[in-house]
C-alpha cells in the first residue's frame, strides 16, 4: 500500500506539472507580428491607416466563402485590423460553403464566386429579417491559363482551340490548329496533358462559361462548377492543378493568376482583337468594365462579358461577390461589417488589389458599391 | 473465465467456482462498487448507442431528402453534379474506387504489417527492435495530410518506374494497362494508403504477439520447433483475432481517408479497367472535393453517399465478425 | 508439433548440419553484388528496382542454400526469417523517405519565433507569422476529446469484455463497427447540425465533441482485443481470493493490459490530432490566438496545415509553413507517445520481456 501511495502521488504531480506547464504556454504566445515581423514587401502596408474610417467597428468578425479572394482579404484584413483593432476571421472554406453558412445565419458575410441563385436569396430571407440577401462585386481576377511546355514561352491561344484541348480533341502540342496561331513558336510532338479541378469550383464555372460564350460548337457541356468533359486528368484545388502543371512536361491548366511563375508560364488569348491579350490585372479589369449590371434592387450581379473584343481586355475573369444583408443586418456586426466593407470598396482598398495579382473593380461598377454600402442597414 | 467466448446460453458443463461467482456478480451485482462499475461500463455503452442511433437518425433522413430529389439513379449514375437543377448524381464509381484501393491497401499492408510485428516481437535483435518500434508508433501518428503532400511530391513522381515496368510485363492482362498519364491512379492510391495503414495495423498487431504466453513458445521450442515453427503454431493462431481486428482498425482509415486520397488521385467519374490510368474516386475523397462549393441540396448529397460508406464499412466488418466468431477456438487465452 | 515426428532423417543426431552465423549477410552481400550487377547490365534507372531484385535473390538464395544444406524444415526457418526481414525493409523505405522529407522541409521556418506567434494579420501568401494559435487549439481540442473519447471507450470496451452479453452487447459491437467507418466530415455534419438547432457560433469544444465521436469506436476496437488477451488464470485467481469483480477489474485486468491500452489510445489522439474536416466546419479556424476552447473559433494545425497548402496561391512561404506545422505535429504526438509508453511501462507489471 505505501508504494501504492507513492505512486499516486507521483501520478499527481506529474499533472500538476503538466497543467502548470500548460498555463505556462498559453501565456508566452503572442498575435503580434507587427514590429518583429519577418513579413517583408507587402504592398498593402502603404495604405495609410489613418484614412480607415472604424465607425464602432469592434470584436470579432466571422466568414467563410470564395478562396480565390482569399488573399484580397487576407491583405485588407492587415491593414484595417491594424487601424481599427478588429478581428476578421475569414476561412475560405469555398463559395457554396460561405453561402450556406450565411444563410444559415451562422456568419454576417459571404464571399461568393457566383451570385445567389433565385432558392438562395429566398433562404437568405430567412436571415435578413425585412430584407435579403445581395451581391457586392469587389474582387475581379483573370484565370490564367497555365502550362509548361519545353522551350515554348509566349503560346498564344483562342477559345476553339482550348476547348478542344479541354475537350481532348487536340492531344498533341504540334497540332495545326496551336501551329496556326503560333507560326514562330518552335511546337514539339509531345502529348497534351490538360488538367482540370477534380474538386468544385468557381474557377471551373467561369472558365467553362467562357468556353460556352465564345465556343458553343466546340463546348457542348452546360457549364457549372462541376467538370464536364470526360478524359483529361484533374487534381484538387488550384494550387493542386498548379502544382501538377508545374512537375508535367506538356501540361496545360487554368488556375488563378498567382499561381503563374515559377516554370509556369501563362497562355495570351487571341480574343479577335488586335494583339493577343496576355492575363494581368490591367486587362481583366478592361473586361469587367464590359459586364453590365443584371441584378434587380440593391443586387449588383453582373453578366461578365465573355465575348469581349476590346483591345486589351482579357476575357476568361472571374469576380468575387461579397454578400450581405440588405437590410435586417444583425445590430451587433453591422457596424463592423459596414466599416469593413467600406475600407475595402475605397479607393485605397481597391487599389491594394492590383499589386497581388488581382483585379480591381472598374469605377463605375464600384461606385454604385459604395453608395449600396453606405445604405445598408 | 468464458465470459467472452460464452455466447450461447447454455451453462458451461463443468461448474467450477469462478462461473457462479461471475453469475452472481453479472446478475445481481451485489457489491455497492461492483453495481456502480457496472453501471458505468454499461452507461458508456448505452451512450455510444445513443450517439449512433442519432448519427444514424440524422443521416437517413438527410441522405432520404437528397435521394428523393435525385434524376439519375443514385446506385448506377457515373456522374456527381448536385449544382444542376434538378441535381444528378450516383455512387457507382466512388463505391468502385473505395472498394478496389481499400482492397489494394489491404493486400499489401496486412502481410507486411503482421512480418513486421513478428519482426519487431520475434526476430530482430533487442537493440534494433525498441528503436523501431517508437517509429512506427509515430508513423501512426502522421497526419493524412502529411502523407498527402509526401505522396503527391514523392511517391507520385517514382511510381513512373513501377507503372512503366507492370504496363511492360503484364499489361497484356488488361488490369496493368497503362496509357501514359500521370501516374496518379487507384494502385498510386492503394499503395500510399498501404503505407498509411501500415503502421497502424503494425502497432495493434504487435501488442497483440507481444501478450503470446511465453509458455506456449517455450512449449514449441522444447519440442525441437523452428522459430518459423513456433511462430507458425504458438504466435499465429493466438494472434489472428488481433490481427483481424487490427486489419478492420486500418481498413477503416483506409476506406474514410480524405486528404492523401484527393492531393494523390485524378479522380473522373467514370471507371478505369486498368488499376494504372487516372480516373475513379472515393467516397471520402468526393466529399472533400465537392464539399466547399455544395449548397444544401448538394450537402444532402454527400452525406447520402456517407451512408453508402457506412454499410460497406458494416458489411466488411461484419465478415471479420465472423472469421473471428469462426476461429474463437485458437483465439488465445480465453478458449 | 506433428513435424517434430516426421523428421526422421536426421533424428539420430542431436546437432544437424547448419550453415554457419556469417551466412545470411553473406547471401545478403552476394544478393546486392548480383542485383548491381544485373542493374547496370540491363541499364535499370531506379535504384528501387535494384533493391528488388536484391531482395528476391536473398530469399531465393536463402532457400537453395539452406535447404541443400540444412534439410526443409530449417530452409523453410530461415525463408521465413528473411521474408520478415525483406518485409521490414521494404516498409522502412517509404517510411523513412516521409520523416526525411518532413523533417528536411519542415526545420526551415521552425523556430522559436514560429512557435510562439499566432499568424496573426500575416497573409497566408506572405513569410512570417507562426503556429502558436494552431497549437494551443490542437492541444485543448484533442485534449478534451481525450478526456470524453478514451474513458468511454475503455469502459465501453471493458463492458463488452467481462460483463457483456445479450442484446445490448451485440448492439453495442454492432454500432461500434458502424462507428469506425464514419467518415470525419459526416461526424462533423452531425455536429453541426446541433449547432444550428441551438444557434451557437463555432467553438473549439464542438470540434472536441466530434473529434470524440470518431475516438470512441478506435479506442473500443483496440481495447477489446488488449482486454481478451489477458489471461483468465489471473482473473479467476483475483476472483478466488474474494476480491471483488470491479477491483479485480480496475486492479488486475487493467493494469496487465495497459501497454496494450495506451497504445490503442495513442493511435486514436493520432487519428483524431490529424483530422481536418471537423475542425473546419465546427471551429472555423481563426488566425490569432484563443485560449478559450467554450468560446470563439480556434485553430488546430491539421486545419493549419491543410489551409496553408490549399489556399497558399502556391507561395512557398505558405508551404514551409505547412510542412514546419507538419513537424511540429509530429513531433508533438511524439512526445504524448513517450509520455504514454513511460506511464505503460511503470504502471504495468513486468512480464519478463
Amino acid at each position: 500500500m505505501m508504494l501504492q501511495r507513492k505512486n499516486r502521488l507521483r501520478a499527481l504531480s506529474l499533472g500538476a506539472v503538466a497543467v502548470t506547464g500548460a498555463l505556462a504556454l498559453t501565456a508566452c504566445g503572442s498575435d503580434d507580428n507587427g514590429g518583429s515581423s519577418k513579413a517583408s514587401g507587402n504592398p498593402s502596408s502603404a495604405t495609410n491607416a489613418s484614412s480607415i474610417k472604424c465607425d464602432g467597428a469592434k470584436g470579432q468578425l466571422l466568414s467563410d466563402g470564395s478562396s480565390a479572394q482569399k488573399n484580397a482579404i487576407d491583405a485588407w484584413v492587415k491593414s484595417f485590423s491594424q487601424a481599427c483593432g478588429v478581428q476578421i476571421n475569414y476561412k475560405a472554406g469555398g463559395s457554396g460553403a460561405g453561402v450556406t453558412a450565411f444563410t444559415q445565419g451562422q456568419i454576417p458575410w459571404a464571399g461568393s464566386d457566383s451570385a445567389l441563385k433565385p432558392e438562395e436569396v429566398a433562404a437568405s430571407k430567412k436571415v435578413c429579417s425585412g430584407g435579403q440577401g445581395i451581391d457586392l462585386p469587389m474582387v475581379g481576377g483573370p484565370i490564367a491559363i497555365g502550362y509548361n511546355v519545353n522551350g515554348v514561352d509566349n503560346l498564344v491561344l483562342d477559345a476553339p482551340t482550348l476547348a478542344k484541348i479541354f475537350d481532348g480533341k487536340i492531344t498533341n502540342w504540334n497540332d495545326a490548329a496551336i501551329k496556326k496561331l503560333n507560326p514562330k513558336a518552335k511546337l514539339p510532338d509531345l502529348k497534351i496533358q490538360a488538367f482540370h479541378r477534380s474538386d468544385d469550383s468557381g474557377t471551373t464555372d467561369n472558365f467553362t462559361k467562357y468556353l460556352i460564350a465564345s465556343t458553343p460548337d466546340n463546348w457542348k457541356y452546360s457549364g457549372g462548377k462541376t467538370w464536364q468533359a470526360k478524359g483529361g486528368q484533374s487534381a484538387a484545388q488550384s494550387s493542386g492543378v498548379a502544382q501538377q502543371v508545374k512537375q508535367t512536361n506538356g501540361a496545360i491548366g487554368y488556375f488563378e493568376l498567382s499561381y503563374v511563375g515559377d516554370g509556369v508560364k501563362a497562355v495570351s488569348i487571341d480574343t479577335g482583337a488586335s494583339q493577343p491579350v496576355a492575363p494581368t490585372t490591367d486587362s481583366a479589369t478592361k473586361a469587367i468594365a464590359d459586364a453590365k449590371v443584371v441584378g434587380t434592387g440593391k443586387d449588383l450581379s453582373l453578366q461578365l462579358n465573355y465575348k469581349t473584343k476590346a483591345d486589351g481586355a482579357y476575357p476568361i475573369t472571374l469576380v468575387t461577390y461579397e454578400i450581405v444583408c440588405d437590410k435586417g443586418n444583425k445590430a451587433d456586426t453591422l457596424p463592423t461589417v459596414k466599416s469593413f466593407l467600406n475600407y475595402i470598396a475605397s479607393e485605397d482598398g481597391q487599389k491594394t488589389l492590383s499589386g497581388i495579382d488581382y483585379a480591381p473593380m472598374p469605377d463605375e461598377i464600384i461606385g454604385k458599391v459604395r453608395s449600396t454600402i453606405a445604405g445598408l442597414s | 473465465m468464458d465470459i467472452s467466448t460464452q455466447t450461447t446460453d447454455a451453462p458451461p458443463p463443468t461448474p467450477q467456482p469462478t462461473v457462479t461467482e461471475q453469475k452472481r456478480n453479472a446478475r445481481g451485482a451485489t457489491r455497492p462498487g461492483d453495481r456502480v462499475f457496472l453501471g458505468l461500463s454499461r452507461g458508456s455503452g448505452i451512450l455510444l448507442l445513443v450517439i449512433m442511433a442519432a448519427i444514424a437518425v440524422f443521416l437517413t433522413y438527410r441522405a432520404s431528402l437528397a435521394i428523393s430529389k435525385d434524376h439519375g439513379n443514385f446506385l448506377t449514375t457515373f456522374e456527381w453534379n448536385t449544382n444542376l437543377n434538378p441535381p444528378v448524381f450516383g455512387i457507382a464509381v466512388l463505391a468502385f474506387g473505395t472498394v478496389v484501393s481499400s482492397i489494394i491497401a489491404m493486400a499489401l499492408a496486412v502481410p507486411v504489417a503482421v512480418a513486421i510485428a513478428l519482426f519487431l516481437t520475434h526476430y530482430a535483435p533487442r537493440r534494433l527492435s525498441g528503436p523501431v518500434a517508437y517509429v512506427v508508433d509515430l508513423l501512426a501518428a502522421v497526419p493524412s495530410i502529411v502523407y498527402g503532400l509526401w505522396g503527391a511530391l514523392v511517391l507520385v513522381p517514382h511510381m513512373n518506374g513501377l507503372f512503366g515496368w507492370l504496363d511492360h510485363y503484364f499489361g497484356w492482362t488488361g488490369i496493368f494497362d497503362w496509357q501514359g498519364g500521370a501516374p496518379r491512379s487507384m494502385l498510386t492510391v492503394g499503395i500510399l494508403l498501404a503505407i498509411m495503414i501500415l503502421p497502424i495495423i503494425t502497432n495493434v498487431t504487435r501488442e497483440v504477439f507481444r501478450q503470446v504466453p511465453r509458455m506456449h513458445e517455450e512449449a514449441a521450442l522444447a519440442l525441437g520447433a523452428t522459430r518459423w515453427e513456433v511462430v507458425r503454431m504458438s504466435v499465429l493462431p493466438f494472434g489472428r483475432s488481433g490481427v483481424i481486428s487490427a486489419s478492420m482498425l486500418g481498413l477503416g482509415r483506409a476506406l474514410g481517408e480524405t486528404m492523401a486520397v484527393a492531393t494523390v488521385l485524378s479522380p473522373t467519374f467514370d471507371i478505369q479497367a486498368s488499376l494504372l490510368d487516372p480516373g475513379g474516386g472515393t467516397f471520402a475523397q468526393n466529399i472533400a472535393s465537392k464539399f466547399g462549393e455544395a449548397t444544401e441540396q448538394g450537402r444532402d448529397a454527400l452525406i447520402a453517399s456517407g451512408l453508402v460508406l457506412f454499410v460497406i464499412t458494416l458489411l466488411v466488418n461484419g465478415a471479420a465478425r465472423a472469421i473471428i466468431a469462426r476461429r474463437k477456438e485458437y483465439s488465445g487465452a480465453n478458449a | 508439433m506433428s513435424s517434430a515426428v516426421v523428421t526422421g532423417k536426421r533424428g539420430s543426431t542431436l546437432r544437424s548440419a547448419s550453415l554457419p552465423k556469417w551466412s545470411p549477410w553473406a547471401i545478403a552481400a552476394g544478393s546486392v553484388a548480383a542485383a548491381v550487377a544485373i542493374g547496370l547490365g540491363a541499364g535499370l534507372g531506379s535504384k528501387i528496382q535494384w533493391g528488388l531484385i536484391a531482395a528476391v535473390l536473398f530469399i531465393l538464395g536463402t532457400y537453395v542454400i539452406a535447404s541443400w544444406v540444412e534439410g526443409r524444415r530449417q530452409a523453410k526457418d530461415r525463408i521465413a526469417t528473411s521474408l520478415v526481414w525483406v518485409a521490414f525493409l521494404l516498409a522502412v523505405v517509404p517510411l523513412v523517405s516521409l520523416i526525411w522529407t518532413t523533417v528536411q522541409r519542415g526545420v526551415k521556418v521552425l523556430d522559436v519565433y514560429f512557435l510562439t506567434h499566432s499568424m496573426g494579420v500575416v497573409a497566408d501568401s506572405e513569410p512570417g507569422g507562426g503556429i502558436y494559435h494552431a497549437i494551443i487549439g490542437s492541444l485543448e481540442q484533442v485534449g478534451l476529446a481525450t478526456l470524453i473519447g478514451a474513458p468511454i471507450g475503455v469502459l465501453t470496451a471493458i463492458y463488452l469484455v467481462e460483463y457483456g452479453r445479450g442484446a445490448l452487447a451485440r448492439a453495442v459491437t454492432f454500432f461500434v463497427d458502424v462507428m469506425t467507418g464514419i467518415p470525419s466530415i459526416v461526424a462533423g455534419l452531425f455536429i453541426l447540425s446541433l449547432m444550428l438547432m441551438f444557434e451557437m457560433q463555432p467553438f473549439g469544444f464542438a470540434g472536441s465533441l466530434a473529434l470524440a465521436i470518431l475516438m470512441m469506436p478506435v479506442v473500443v476496437r483496440s481495447t477489446e482485443e488488449m482486454l481478451k488477451l489477458v489471461p483468465n488464470e489471473l482473473r479467476e485467481a483475483s476472483l478466488a481470493l474474494g476480491v471483488p469483480k470491479w477491483r479485480t477489474i480496475l486492479k488486475v485486468v487493467l493494469p496487465t493490459s495497459l501497454g496494450g491500452i495506451t497504445t490503442g489510445i495513442m493511435l486514436a489522439i493520432a487519428r483524431i490530432a490529424g483530422e481536418t474536416a471537423p475542425i473546419l466546419l465546427l471551429v472555423w479556424g481563426n488566425s490569432f490566438i484563443n485560449n478559450n476552447p467554450f468560446s470563439g473559433a480556434q485553430q488546430a494545425l491539421p486545419l493549419y496545415i491543410y489551409q496553408q497548402y490549399a489556399n497558399s496561391s502556391g507561395s512557398t512561404a505558405a508551404y514551409d509553413r505547412a510542412w514546419a506545422a507538419s513537424l511540429t505535429l509530429i513531433a508533438f504526438v511524439m512526445i504524448l507517445n513517450l509520455v504514454a509508453r513511460g506511464i505503460a511501462r511503470w504502471k504495468a507489471p513486468k512480464t519478463g520481456r
